[in-house]
C-alpha cells in the first residue's frame, strides 16, 4: 500500500493545477504583453508557444511527478542522482517567490476592503506609494514595518499555512474547489460589466487589432514564449509536486491540455475585461487607448482605482470584484508555491506535514515581513525580476536539458504518459522538448543577460541589483547544490500523511 | 471595432476556449466510456 497523500478526484487535481497556473500575471501581465507585441497578431506566436513549449513542459513535469511519486528533488534524483540539486534549486526559487508573492496578495486584500468607500481618493498614485505603502525615498532602505501591509500579510500567511497544514485533499484540493470557481464567477461578472461601459469597443479594438508587421520580429516570439513559460507555473517544481499526488492510473496528457487551455482561457478573459475597462478610461479622458495602457502593479493599484472612481454606478462593488479576483488568483498560486518545499522538506528530513508547514512556511512568513517595510516595493520589484528571468527560466532550461539530453529520459516518460493517458504522445512531444524549448529558452536567457549587463534594470543602483537581484539568483543555485550534501533521513517514496491515504 | 479585430477576437476565442471545451469533453467522454466498459465486465 502506498502512503503518499493523494488527490480525491481528477477534478480536484485539475482545479489545483489550474489554480496554480492562473495567478496575478494572467490579470495584469498578459493583456499588456499582448497589446505591446502586435495585439491580435500576438495570438499566433502565443498559441504556437502554448502548443510547442507550455503544454509539452506541463506533460513532462506531470509525467516526472507521476512516475517517480516524489517532490521535485526526489523525482529528479530518481532519474539521475546528480539531478537532485536541480530540484532543490527549484524549491529555493519557489521559496523566494512565495516570500514576496504573499505581500502582493496582502495589498490586494487591503484594496478589496478599501473599495467599499473608495479610500484611495482622487490621487491613486500618491495613495498607493505615500499613504498605503509609505514607500521609502531610496531603494535599499528598509525603514519600519507598515502596519497597513503587515496586518493583511499576517492574515494571508495564516490562511495559507492553515490550508497547507490541512493536507493535500482536505486542504489544497478543497480550497481550490471553492476558490477557482469563485474567481471565475467574480471575474466573469466584472467582465460583463466592463463590456457594457462606454468605450469598451474601442478598448477591445486596440487589444485585438492585429499588427502583422510584428510577426517576423524575434522579440515578439520571445515575449510569447516568456508569457507562456511564466504563466503556467512550470520550471519551479509545482507541477512535479502536484502530479506526484495523482493516483497511479490517473491521466497525464489530457490533464495537461485542460490545465494549459484553462490558463490561457482565463488570460483571454482577463484581456477582454482589462481592455474594455481601459477603453472606458480612454473615452472618459478623451484620449486614445494607447495612452492609458499599463500593466503590473501600476495597472492594478493605480490605474484600476482611477477607473473605479469614474464608474457611473456600483463603484465599490466593481472594485471589490476586481481586487477579490486578484486575491483569489494569487492565493491559489501561493498555496502551490509553498507546497513544493513543504513536500521537499517532509521527504528529505522525514518530518510530519505539520512540522514542514511550521518550519518551511513559518520561515517564509517571517522573511516576507521585509516586504511590509517602507522599502518593500523596491525589494519586491528587483527580486521578482531577477528570480523569474534568471531563476525560473534558467532552472526550467536546465531541467529540460538534463532530462532530454543528459539522462535521455524522454522515451521512458513518453511511454509512461501513454500508458495512463487517453491522448497518446507522438514524436512531436520529443521534438518540442529536446529542440524547440532549449533553443527558445536559451535565446531568452542570453538576450536577458545581455540586456541586464548593458543597462541596470529600471535604473536601480548597481549595489542594489547585485545584493537583491544577482546575489539572490546565485544563492538559490548554491543552496540547491548544498541541499544535495545533506543526507536523506527517509526513504524517497515516503511522504507519510496517514490521514489522506487512498488506494 | 474593426473587422480585423473582430476576426482575431473570434479566432482567439474559438481556439483557446474551444481547445479547453474540447479537452474537457474528451475527458468526460473517455471517463463515461471506461465506466460503461467496467460495468459491462462486472
Amino acid at each position: 500500500m502506498e502512503n503518499r497523500p493523494q488527490w480525491g478526484t481528477r477534478v480536484g487535481f485539475i482545479m489545483a493545477a489550474a489554480g496554480s497556473a492562473i495567478g496575478l500575471g494572467n490579470i495584469w501581465r498578459f493583456p499588456a504583453v499582448a497589446y505591446e507585441n502586435g495585439g491580435g497578431a500576438f495570438f499566433l506566436p502565443y498559441l504556437f508557444a502554448l502548443l510547442t513549449a507550455g503544454i509539452p513542459i506541463l506533460i513532462l513535469e506531470f509525467a516526472i511527478g507521476h512516475k517517480y511519486r516524489s517532490s521535485a528533488p526526489g523525482s529528479l534524483a530518481k532519474i539521475n542522482r546528480r539531478f537532485e540539486g536541480i530540484g532543490w534549486w527549484q524549491l529555493i526559487i519557489s521559496f523566494v517567490i512565495s516570500v514576496y508573492y504573499a505581500a502582493v496578495i496582502a495589498w490586494a486584500l487591503s484594496y478589496a476592503v478599501f473599495s467599499f468607500n473608495l479610500k484611495w481618493g482622487d490621487d491613486t498614485q500618491s495613495f498607493l506609494f505615500g499613504e498605503y505603502l509609505k514607500l521609502a525615498d531610496t531603494p535599499g532602505e528598509f525603514g519600519g514595518i507598515v502596519p497597513g501591509v503587515f496586518i493583511p500579510l499576517v492574515i494571508v500567511w495564516l490562511a495559507a499555512l492553515f490550508i497547507l497544514y490541512s493536507g493535500v485533499k482536505k486542504g489544497i484540493e478543497a480550497a481550490n474547489k471553492i476558490m477557482l470557481p469563485t474567481l471565475f464567477v467574480l471575474f466573469t461578472i466584472l467582465v460583463i460589466r466592463a463590456l457594457t461601459l462606454e468605450g469598451a469597443a474601442e478598448g477591445l479594438n486596440a487589444f485585438f487589432k492585429p499588427n502583422w508587421d510584428t510577426i517576423l520580429n524575434g522579440k515578439v516570439w520571445v515575449a510569447a514564449y516568456s508569457q507562456i513559460f511564466f504563466s503556467l507555473s512550470i520550471g519551479f517544481a509545482i507541477m512535479v509536486t502536484y502530479s506526484s499526488y495523482l493516483k497511479k492510473k490517473a491521466d497525464i496528457t489530457n490533464n495537461a491540455f485542460i490545465t494549459g487551455f484553462a490558463n490561457s482561457g482565463f488570460e483571454l478573459l482577463a484581456g477582454i475585461g482589462v481592455f474594455s475597462i481601459l477603453g472606458f478610461m480612454a473615452a472618459q479622458q478623451g484620449v486614445g487607448v494607447d495612452e492609458v495602457v499599463s500593466g503590473g502593479v501600476g495597472l492594478a493599484f493605480v490605474v484600476f482605482p482611477q477607473i473605479i472612481n469614474t464608474l457611473p454606478a456600483l463603484n465599490g462593488l466593481f472594485g471589490f470584484l476586481f481586487f477579490a479576483s486578484l486575491v483569489l488568483a494569487g492565493f491559489t498560486s501561493l498555496i502551490s508555491i509553498v507546497e513544493t518545499y513543504i513536500a521537499g522538506l517532509q521527504e528529505k528530513f522525514n518530518i510530519s506535514r505539520t512540522k514542514a508547514v511550521l518550519y518551511g512556511g513559518g520561515l517564509t512568513a517571517i522573511i516576507s515581513i521585509m516586504f511590509s517595510s517602507n522599502g518593500g516595493l523596491f525589494f519586491l520589484d528587483v527580486v521578482d525580476y531577477f528570480i523569474n528571468n534568471f531563476g525560473v527560466a534558467l532552472a526550467g532550461l536546465v531541467e529540460v536539458i538534463a532530462v532530454a539530453w543528459i539522462a535521455r529520459e524522454l522515451g521512458k516518460l513518453q511511454q509512461h504518459a501513454n500508458g495512463v493517458s487517453d491522448i497518446k504522445l507522438g514524436v512531436w512531444w520529443k521534438i518540442c522538448l529536446a529542440i524547440i524549448t532549449p533553443i527558445v529558452l536559451g535565446y531568452m536567457m542570453v538576450d536577458n543577460l545581455i540586456t541586464n549587463i548593458k543597462d541596470n534594470y529600471e535604473g536601480y543602483a548597481t549595489w542594489f541589483l547585485v545584493t537583491y537581484g544577482w546575489a539572490v539568483v546565485i544563492v538559490a543555485i548554491l543552496l540547491g547544490i548544498a541541499f544535495t550534501f545533506i543526507k536523506d533521513k527517509a526513504p524517497k517514496v515516503a511522504a507519510s500523511d496517514s490521514k489522506e491515504v487512498s488506494r | 471595432m474593426e473587422a480585423s479585430a473582430i476576426v482575431m477576437m473570434i479566432v482567439g476565442i474559438v481556439i483557446i476556449w474551444g481547445g479547453l471545451a474540447a479537452s474537457i469533453a474528451n475527458a468526460v467522454i473517455k471517463a463515461k466510456k471506461k465506466g460503461a466498459e467496467s460495468e459491462a465486465e462486472s
